[in-house]
């Protein structure tokens, strides 16, 4: 299914500078892996080394977070529209 | 059927004040919607505000508080004004640079509404002192810079039961929502750890449009009138993204986590934590560690530079950077890095360098992994260069 993933601004410079990805999946991990194996970079920051999504970025499928669906395995349809939303705080660089 | 917020809002409004004929006609344009009224007034009079942070966020929310009505104001905040904050932080003016924000916020925000009160908590927010500054206001406004003091502040609100109202932005990117409202989501329940320290950068980093924290702030303020005055829908449960370059607004839901260890069913945060160390410690692995590597100082690159060595310049920062300032090096942005290291010699003596010397660090690393053995990271980037060897090099 043809399915638009918008890209925040701080990991545009990852994903070739691009706010938006269309790809083909039928659900989400379908949609993150086709991402990540487009731009290697990514998967980085979207990913631990275990493998899950890192804690401070959020998915949502149009309005969804897919926490609160099947989470990676939520199911996609055409024209739906996954959002990654990472946390920011602006300002300054962290103090500690 | 009165609605949560407008009881809360009634509950909050005590008994009636009067409006001195003053305050009519500041207010006039208040008075004549129905939406305020003179009712609606009287709650913004006798609210009490407090916003953490006096800077880009802040410095829109104190200034509409304070156009409002909003009867008292505290301000938290304990910098002092930097000339590189006046792109955006309206508060100040070039006068200002080296005070105090508190004071010249304070005073600004006196001069445009001499009746309201304003406190100046020129103080940094701790978890020994957040409960105790929260206490005395209804509603907090989150306008911080930083992620620890953004947990501090949410685990205060919960712990408090005060609503935060929460904007961040990261470029020409916003957020906002409220959190902490009764039976509504809080920050953790959106984001339950914090990023790595040095993964998201910061507006010194990154760079941040002027007027983005001004429209976020002033939509942080128009959620909190909102609430002080019971009207209206709230970002109660829902995340509103701003992109200021596409101008497109779009809105996610955010929902209550009944495991959240702050807000949930069975919280286990029951007291502040050392926010600093949840932030250092608890947070992931960084994706690219910043591991130490070889450098060499400016003082030292000049030496050799004037010896004759041959030394190669790689300058790593983008292409509006290099038209700033530069050191006649040879540009590849280090996004770029991967793809045009062949058009390195790694025979050569190279340094890298960038604005402060922490991309060229990822870049000397990367290179090193690469097999460059002859690669040093200029310490401190071209700021350093122009403060200790050139300083016709200016700073940005």
């Amino acid at each position: 299914m043809p399915v638009k993933v918008i890209i925040p601004t701080a990991l545009r410079p990852y994903a070739g500078k691009q706010e938006s990805v269309e790809l083909q999946a039928a659900t989400v991990q379908e949609a993150l892996s086709s991402l990540t194996s487009q731009f290697a970079e990514l998967k980085k920051h979207l990913f631990a080394d275990d493998g899950r999504l890192r804690s401070f970025v959020n998915v949502y499928v149009n309005d969804e977070d897919i926490r609160y669906l099947q989470k990676d395995q939520t199911r996609v349809r055409e024209g739906d529209i996954i959002s990654i939303v990472p946390s920011i705080a602006g300002g300054t660089r962290n103090k500690i | 059927m009165a609605t949560k917020t407008e009881i809360l809002a009634a509950q909050r409004a005590n008994q009636p004040a009067a409006l001195t004929n003053d305050e009519v006609l500041r207010y006039s344009r208040h008075l004549i919607m129905p939406e305020v009224g003179m009712e609606g007034q009287l709650k913004l009079k006798q609210a009490k505000v407090l916003c953490i942070g006096a800077g880009g966020l802040g410095a829109p929310v104190g200034l509409y508080l304070a156009a409002a009505g909003v009867g008292r104001i505290g301000l938290v905040d304990f910098d002092s004004v930097d000339f590189t904050n006046l792109q955006r932080q309206v508060l100040f003016g070039s006068s200002d640079v080296g005070r105090p924000k508190i004071e010249a916020a304070a005073e600004r925000l006196r001069t445009l509404n001499p009746a309201i009160q304003i406190d100046s908590l020129e103080t940094r927010l701790s978890s020994d002192n957040a409960l105790d500054l929260f206490k005395d206001y209804d509603i907090i406004v989150d306008g911080t810079d930083n992620f620890p003091t953004r947990y501090l502040v949410n685990d205060a609100c919960v712990l408090l039961g005060k609503p935060n109202v929460y904007g961040s932005i990261f470029r020409f990117e916003g957020q906002i929502t409220i959190f902490s409202y009764p039976g509504g989501p809080c920050y953790r329940c959106l984001y339950p750890e914090p990023p790595p320290p040095g993964l998201v950068p910061s507006c010194a980093e990154g760079g941040v449009l002027g007027v983005l924290p001004g429209i976020v702030g002033t939509i942080q303020t128009a959620e909190t009138l909102k609430l002080i005055l019971g009207k209206g829908d709230p970002l109660i449960g829902r995340l509103l993204l701003f992109d200021a370059l596409a101008m497109k607004f779009r809105e996610l839901k955010l929902r209550r986590n009944p495991e959240c260890p702050v807000c949930g069913d069975h919280p286990t945060v029951t007291h502040l934590i050392d926010y600093a160390e949840f932030c250092g410690i608890r947070g992931e692995e960084a994706p690219a560690p910043q591991t130490s590597v070889p450098d060499i100082t400016p003082r030292e690159l000049k030496s050799r530079l004037d010896r004759g060595d041959d030394l190669y310049i790689l300058d790593v920062r983008e292409p509006h950077e290099y038209q700033i300032c530069n050191l006649g090096g040879h540009l590849i942005p280090l996004g770029d890095l991967s793809r045009r290291v062949s058009e390195l010699d790694s025979s050569r003596e190279i340094v890298a360098h960038c604005r402060s010397g922490k991309r060229s660090a990822e870049a000397v690393e990367y290179l090193r992994q690469a097999g460059f053995r002859k690669i040093w990271n200029l310490k401190g980037g071209i700021l350093a260069w122009s403060d200790e060897v050139d300083p016709s090099v200016p700073k940005y």
